[in-house]
């Protein structure tokens, strides 16, 4: 599977290796849109896992964006990663799983990494207007929107 | 009786009189919880409806956020391990099992087949508490009182056995990165042969209230359905994709612990309505109790913890490890940068994938089976919410 991959994409794909036994992708990140689509529709990966990012604020693409799939007829794993700045928004794969709908909107979220075509791109997790997004490196462990906190609970901010 | 129709009928006469109210338009929006019995903690669900039939829903979530995952990246490995226990508290053995085994994997060891021994019975038994408790609150939710005071006076013993072995009933943080800290208990073997004995007949007991009555008949059948196809497509795993007709449980697809040495089947339903679902969970816990009785006897002899070190550094890295947890695939996505904490912990949470699904099974239902619907999916809203 990989080598065929390989065979249609060449230099996009700049690492693809194994680790711990897990199957695992680094692609370009202009590949992505095309690599989820074949990756579901050639290789049958159906079952889309997760979808998550981590953040490294000292790359100069600071988000890397994992997407966890699974394939039922072969029963395998894989990941995809690529990795965005901030100001990049990322292709939405809600068309290619609908699953995909609230992983999306957990990650920007947390992140703030808009998902281009996304329709109802919002925050889940936090309440709207919360300013800020708590899975960034730079987002302090009790930091909080005190503002937010302020106005709609009536309560000083502060452990 | 003449008299109640009367009156109805100039209350009537005397509404087509006035001018348009709100109720004569036909889209109402309502407000379903967050502080509402039946959506199961503080789950908020937004109804527009046509009068009873329901056109869509809205969830509204996170009002048990408390940022698990952040707090994962400011915490040991070991010092996280009891924070995973209050994501699905009530299945806290399941996600401590994901939990322990994902890190386990990073740091490349196994923990001992005597540990995994155990940590298979207290799973299972964990998963037949958390059938129970789901069993007794979607009946509850229905309008079936009864099943509600029996499966808590059974799981009342699982929580006894949880609580001589570790100590704690819900949040048992009952294994340990590298095996199980516990020894087992005396009369440990015995006291948990003496529960199967005991909870065998319970189940049928569950069943003769439920499977034929009329009443869950006419409430389940055909209510919430949702095909295999969709079931893929959203990511929906666990009981409900079975009761859709996929034949596929982590624990055979991918077998973890000590899963590959024990005989069980996987139950399958064919509508993917909620009796399916209920009928699944029901010849699950039976299918747990085998894989108990099973384990059970043949618990191995030796050490309960495999040679890990007081400081664990595991090396640079990426794991991503999945259990089948009694709602779903659970799964934990670890990236370690070399050091004692964590950099990035991510929890794929099978209530949250499996509750987007809530909007496509109630379109085109009524009310109250969004009240059947949220029961049958077995969310706990603070695994939802994290």
């Amino acid at each position: 599977m990989i080598g065929r991959l390989k065979g249609q994409h060449g230099s996009g794909l700049r690492e693809t290796n194994t680790y711990l036994g897990q199957k695992y992708i680094v692609a370009d990140s202009s590949l992505i849109p095309e690599l989820l689509r074949v990756l579901r529709d050639q290789e049958q990966f159906d079952y889309c896992v997760d979808i998550t990012a981590v953040h490294y604020p000292d790359r100069e693409k600071q988000f890397e964006l994992v997407w966890i799939l699974y394939s039922f007829p072969h029963n395998e794993r894989i990941r995809v990663k690529a990795s965005y700045s901030e100001t990049e928004s990322v292709p939405s794969s809600v068309p290619i799983w609908p699953a995909a709908n609230w992983l999306e909107r957990e990650v920007f979220d947390m992140f703030g990494i808009r998902f281009e075509g996304h329709r109802d791109l919002k925050r889940i997790l936090l309440p709207e207007g919360w300013k800020g997004h708590p899975l960034r490196k730079d987002y302090g462990i009790i930091q909080q929107d005190q503002e937010w906190v302020q106005i709609n609970l009536g309560i000083e901010s502060g452990q | 009786m003449t008299d109640r129709t009367t009156i109805d009928r100039t209350s009537h006469l005397e509404l087509e009189q006035h001018e348009k109210t709100f109720l004569d338009s036909n889209e109402l929006i309502i407000n379903m919880g967050p502080q509402h019995p039946a959506t199961h903690g503080v789950l908020r669900v937004i109804l527009k409806l046509d009068g009873e039939k329901v056109l869509g829903t809205e969830c509204v979530i996170g009002y048990l956020h408390r940022g698990v995952e952040k707090i994962a990246e400011h915490r040991t490995y070991t010092m996280f391990n009891p924070y995973v226990d209050r994501m699905d508290y009530v299945a806290a053995v399941s996600n401590g099992l994901g939990y322990c085994e994902a890190v386990e994997k990073l740091l490349n060891l196994e923990a001992p087949r005597r540990a995994q021994y155990i940590r298979v019975i207290l799973t299972e038994l964990n998963r037949l508490a958390s059938h129970m408790l789901w069993l007794g609150t979607h009946a509850l939710d229905i309008g079936a009182i009864t099943p509600l005071f029996y499966t808590f006076r059974d799981r009342e013993e699982i929580l006894k056995i949880f609580e001589k072995y570790c100590g704690a009933r819900l949040t048992t943080h009952a294994f340990r990165i590298g095996g199980c800290s516990y020894e087992t208990y005396d009369g440990f073997e015995r006291e948990i042969k003496k529960f199967l004995d005991f909870v065998t007949p319970k189940i049928d007991e569950y069943e003769e209230l439920l499977t034929t009555n009329r009443i869950w008949l006419e409430r389940t059948k055909d209510v919430g359905k949702i095909s295999a196809k969709e079931c893929v497509a959203l990511g929906v795993t666990g009981p409900v994709l079975r009761a859709s007709g996929v034949k596929w449980d982590l624990r055979k697809a991918q077998p973890y612990a000590a899963y590959a040495d024990f005989d069980f089947d996987i139950p399958v339903g064919e509508n993917g309505d909620t009796y399916d679902r209920y009928m699944v969970r029901m010849q699950e816990m039976r299918q747990s109790l085998r894989i108990i009785d099973q384990a059970i006897g043949k618990i191995p002899d030796g050490p309960i913890m495999a040679k890990v070190a007081k400081v664990m550094k595991p090396p640079i890295g990426e794991i991503y490890h999945s259990i089948e947890a009694p709602k779903g695939e659970l799964g934990y996505f670890i990236v370690s940068d070399g050091s004692t904490q964590p950099y990035r912990v991510r929890v794929r949470p099978p209530s949250f994938v499996n509750l987007q699904a809530l909007d496509m099974m109630v379109r085109g239902a009524l009310v109250a089976d969004v009240i059947a619907v949220i029961g049958t999916l077995d969310i706990v809203l603070g695994e939802v919410d994290r």
